[in-house]
């Protein structure tokens, strides 16, 4: 069994002009100890895929339409706001993009590291600034025990994310959901937060979703790699054979756009079109009308996930003729 | 929640290629239902001021003492007071007078409020001086204030209007202040200033129009307060002199038959009602449809 | 927070409250002297010959010219003296010690009233966001802020008063002396004063939460799997009383106004209808004084609140 099974999952957002899904049909096991990227392009349901795990949608407008998302065996969709909120920090844990708006301003970054373990865990006073202290030594601020008392606006944008990881690891979570956490960072302080989560991971043995649009960071940390487009996945693979042969159009043109220094080019390469609007999306495949290897039966169903050798799988009719990197 | 929704990039309306934003802003008015109704309530009385010399021909001064204290019913719509003068009559040139008494307030608030809050907002060496003024003036309370001026004026319909606008003008220029300074320091007005224009042309073309969308939204709210202000003013006895009717005064010479006649503190102070809030809900909506970022001030 | 920082920043709001506090005098002395016709007449009576009107000019330093008055006025000011009310006669600084009090008590218990029920129904207009509550409690506060608030107190006397005879037309029993009776002469008032700011408050309490809730730090408390409970009351309250404790300061001065047409009504023997009267009856001493003093009192309530604020908002404080 692993750690987090997703089946199916589609969650639909109820607007004035009818329900649109925001995903559709999202599958995916994730196993303890695994870093599972997710990309794609703005608008794509990486997050609010995070978000649906993680019980954190409106219910209005937000629904659950179909599938099911298994944590430890625990089915979640169905599962009360008391057991949510049980799960959510100490279970599962999620970071999320904006570190500076992230944190409360009006408390000190120990007391906001402390409730979290003072709502999961009986532990006394002291037991709790302890691990505070802890945990912002782990995530590399110096000075920790001094730090406990200081308020969020005095912490830089870096170690505000910093402080964001040891708040979301303070009760040992078996997952953590990290939302685009670098992209609102400087490029130096980026490669800092990445290496922080792998040393994380490779010590507390848990499992990481990384969200992104950026193929850098897929590239460095992750281990298996979903691409989703429009909100449904369109390719699987484990990362080294992602870069090497990618297998779906999107992830071609998405690798393709990322500029190399061996490329002669005055231009960047872009994948022309853009995404549709969730309410107009076309019958058939969703990436048909940007795909430069789409035919007429592309449009005419929605292509289905269909698995490959090497434990990879993808969204497309034409997967298998299209080798060519 | 913020992420998950913000990325379907819901566009319900995609405006025409040239439609004129003031347009749209107007479109978006008639749709908002607090506006909708505030405009009906305001609408009416608006629209009995107006009326006022064909719908109450009677003159509201008029004794007619066999008349006194009849009740609401066929005869006098509103009823009569103790000197028998109709209360319809009294009401609606009431509501005259508080229409052009707000619209006064508010129009010598535009002016000079815009006045003092650019020049203090825009020039740095009068900001302080002008605003330690301003403090001074908001210090006070208002109808103290209000009071305090009328008595050296005397009572009249003018120098109320004097005594709320003085009131009221150093909170206008607060607003306005805030606006400019803020405004100042966008790069279109860097840009102007480094382009070498003058200082009346960029207040002119590039400051004001933009700081209008609170100001406006502070004009509607302060013709509400205008309104009540002046009817507390004369309902102590200060205003407009009778026999001249206000919805203040009619209410505080029918204190003493309130038990007797109810019907002349009732009906005038419903009216007040309405007015204020005809106001208020305009307030509402021109501050959700202009600046939904007000709301906290509001 | 440190007690001498503390200290430090009251000292430093009282002294950039003093040119506002000079001004302030300046007005109301420019304002007495401006107001047509003079005490002397008033005191003297229609019968007083020119002669005596003259000698109470005298006595009043009514004759002295305008910069010799005003420095006058100043010295009192240093010394505490505000000269003498001609209708009271008394000085005016032990009137107000009778009349203030009176004032502050029926603002206090209006206060109450506004603090309980517009944070109580602000917030959870906010938290029933778009549901009948919600609407109820800002057609509510609608009404609240739309009705005079002497309109209010008439209809509470006819209601209450009147006709059900459960509490008194008007008049005032003092706390010390019964506060039961206390109770029965300050109820109608306080409500009728506090509609307005209840409604205010309701309002911007609803407005500021529904911001605040919207906020990415809720957002986080909520992912860390923190109860709805702590999310709003610990996470959401602490940062929406920032802004609110502004309003608190501006709904005061409301109040005080307020406060002059309701003891007027009620026949209270607070300030506001002191002062009133001595504006009509032309007692330059009382409303120079009187008007100064409550002002000046206002001044101090809202360097509290400043203070409040920067103890409520570390950003503030660590400037």
């Amino acid at each position: 069994m692993s750690l987090l099974e997703l089946r199916g999952l589609t969650t639909v957002f109820q607007t004035e002009r009818g329900g649109i899904s925001a995903i559709e049909d999202v599958s995916f096991d994730l196993d303890a100890g695994e870093i599972l990227g997710i990309v794609g392009e703005s608008g794509s349901g990486k997050s609010v895929t995070a978000l649906t795990i993680m019980g954190l949608l409106p219910q209005p407008p937000a629904r659950i339409a179909a599938g099911s998302v298994k944590f430890t065996g625990e089915e979640l969709t169905t599962a009360s706001p008391s057991r949510m909120e049980k799960i959510r920090g100490a279970g599962i844990s999620m970071v999320f993009q904006e570190p500076m708006t992230s944190l409360n301003p009006v408390f000190t970054i120990g007391e906001q590291i402390m409730e979290t373990v003072r709502a999961h865990e009986g532990l006394s006073a002291s037991a709790q600034r302890n691990r505070a202290i802890e945990m912002l030594d782990r995530v590399g601020i110096a000075s920790a025990t001094k730090r406990l008392n200081d308020y969020p606006h005095q912490l830089s944008g870096g170690q505000r994310q910093r402080v964001m990881i040891a708040m979301s690891l303070a009760c040992r979570p078996k997952l953590l959901i990290a939302d685009e956490p670098t992209t609102a960072l400087d490029v130096t302080i980026q490669a800092q937060v990445l290496d922080l989560l792998m040393d994380l991971r490779d010590e507390l043995g848990m499992a990481i979703i990384v969200i992104t649009h950026n193929m850098g960071v897929i590239a460095e940390v992750a281990d298996r790699v979903l691409v989703m487009y429009a909100g449904r996945i369109v390719e699987q693979s484990p990362v080294a054979n992602l870069f090497d042969a990618p297998q779906h159009p999107y992830t071609k043109g998405l690798l393709a756009c990322v500029p190399t220094l061996a490329q002669d080019r005055h231009r960047l390469i872009a994948i022309p079109g853009s995404l549709p609007e969730p309410a107009l999306r076309p019958a058939g495949c969703c990436f048909a009308p940007r795909c430069t290897y789409c035919i007429e039966a592309c449009r005419a169903a929605i292509p289905p996930l269909l698995a490959q050798p090497d434990d990879r799988a993808v969204a497309c009719i034409r997967a298998d003729e299209l080798v060519a990197p | 929640m913020s992420s998950g929704a913000a990325q379907l990039e819901l566009n319900a309306d995609i405006p025409a290629a040239h439609q004129h934003p003031a347009w749209t802003t107007l479109k978006r008015l008639l749709h908002h239902r607090s506006f909708l109704f505030g405009l009906g309530l305001f609408g009416i009385v608006l629209l009995a001021a107006a009326l006022a010399p064909w719908i109450a021909p009677v003159d509201p001064t008029k004794l007619a003492m066999r008349f006194k204290f009849r009740p609401p019913g066929s005869e006098f719509a509103f009823g009569t007071d103790n000197f028998g003068r109709s209360l319809w009559s009294r009401v609606i040139w009431g509501a005259q007078l508080s229409v052009i008494i707000g619209f006064s307030v508010v129009v010598l608030n535009a002016v000079f409020g815009t006045l003092i809050g650019a020049l203090a907002g825009y020039f740095r060496t009068l900001d302080n001086g002008l605003m330690r003024i301003n403090d001074a003036m908001m210090a006070f309370p208002a109808i103290l204030l209000a009071i305090g001026i009328t008595a050296v004026l005397g009572p009249s319909t003018l120098n109320a209007i004097l005594a709320l606008a003085i009131v009221y003008i150093p909170r206008t220029a607060r607003i306005v202040r805030s606006s400019v300074i803020v405004l100042r320091e966008m790069e279109y007005v860097q840009a102007a200033i480094a382009a070498g224009a003058g200082h009346w042309r960029i207040l002119r073309r590039h400051i004001l129009p933009n700081a209008m969308a609170p100001l406006i939204v502070q004009l509607s709210f302060l013709f509400a307060y205008a309104v009540l202000s002046e009817a507390t003013l004369s309902f102590l006895g200060l205003g407009a002199v009778p026999p001249t009717p206000t919805w203040g005064n009619i209410m505080a010479e029918g204190r003493q038959y309130m038990i007797e006649a109810p019907w002349i503190i009732t009906i005038p102070g419903v009216a007040l009602m309405i007015t204020v809030m005809g106001l208020n809900l305009l307030g509402d909506g021109l501050r959700d449809v202009l600046d939904p970022r007000l709301r906290i001030q509001q | 927070m440190r007690t001498s920082s503390l200290a430090g920043l009251i000292l430093r709001r009282i002294f950039g409250a003093l040119p506002v506090l000079l001004i302030v005098s300046l007005i109301t002395f420019g304002l007495m002297r401006l107001i047509p016709g003079d005490p002397s007449s008033v005191i003297g009576g229609l019968s007083a010959t020119p002669a005596q009107l003259e000698q109470i000019r005298k006595d009043l330093g009514l004759d002295e010219p305008l910069t010799v008055q005003l420095l006058r006025w100043y010295g009192g000011l240093l010394q505490g003296n505000l000269g003498r009310s001609i209708l009271m006669g008394q000085d005016v600084m032990s009137v107000t010690l009778q009349r203030l009090p009176v004032t502050i008590a029926l603002s206090a218990y209006a206060l109450i009233i506004t603090l309980v029920l517009g944070l109580a129904s602000g917030i959870l207009a906010a938290l029933r966001h778009n549901t009948w509550i919600d609407q109820l409690a800002m057609m509510v506060a609608m009404l609240g802020i739309s009705i005079p608030n002497f309109f209010l107190g008439l209809l509470m006397i006819i209601f209450f008063a009147v006709q059900l005879g459960w509490l008194p037309t008007g008049g005032y029993i003092a706390f010390t002396d019964d506060p039961i009776g206390w109770l029965r002469t300050s109820t109608m008032p306080a409500i009728s004063l506090a509609l307005l700011q209840v409604g205010l408050l309701a309002r911007i309490t609803r407005s500021t939460m529904l911001e605040v809730l919207r906020q990415d730090y809720i957002r986080t408390a909520r992912a860390k799997g923190l109860p709805q409970r702590l999310v709003v009351m610990k996470h959401a309250l602490s940062n929406a009383l920032i802004p609110i404790t502004t309003v608190v300061g501006i709904i005061v001065s409301l109040l005080v106004s307020g406060s002059v047409v309701t003891e007027t009504l009620f026949s209270i023997p607070g300030m506001g209808q002191l002062l009133t009267q001595a504006v009509l009856n032309r007692d330059y001493p009382m409303v120079q004084g009187g008007l100064f003093l409550v002002t000046a009192f206002l001044v101090l309530i809202n360097i509290g609140v400043d203070v409040c604020y920067s103890l409520l908002d570390p950003r503030v404080r660590y400037e």
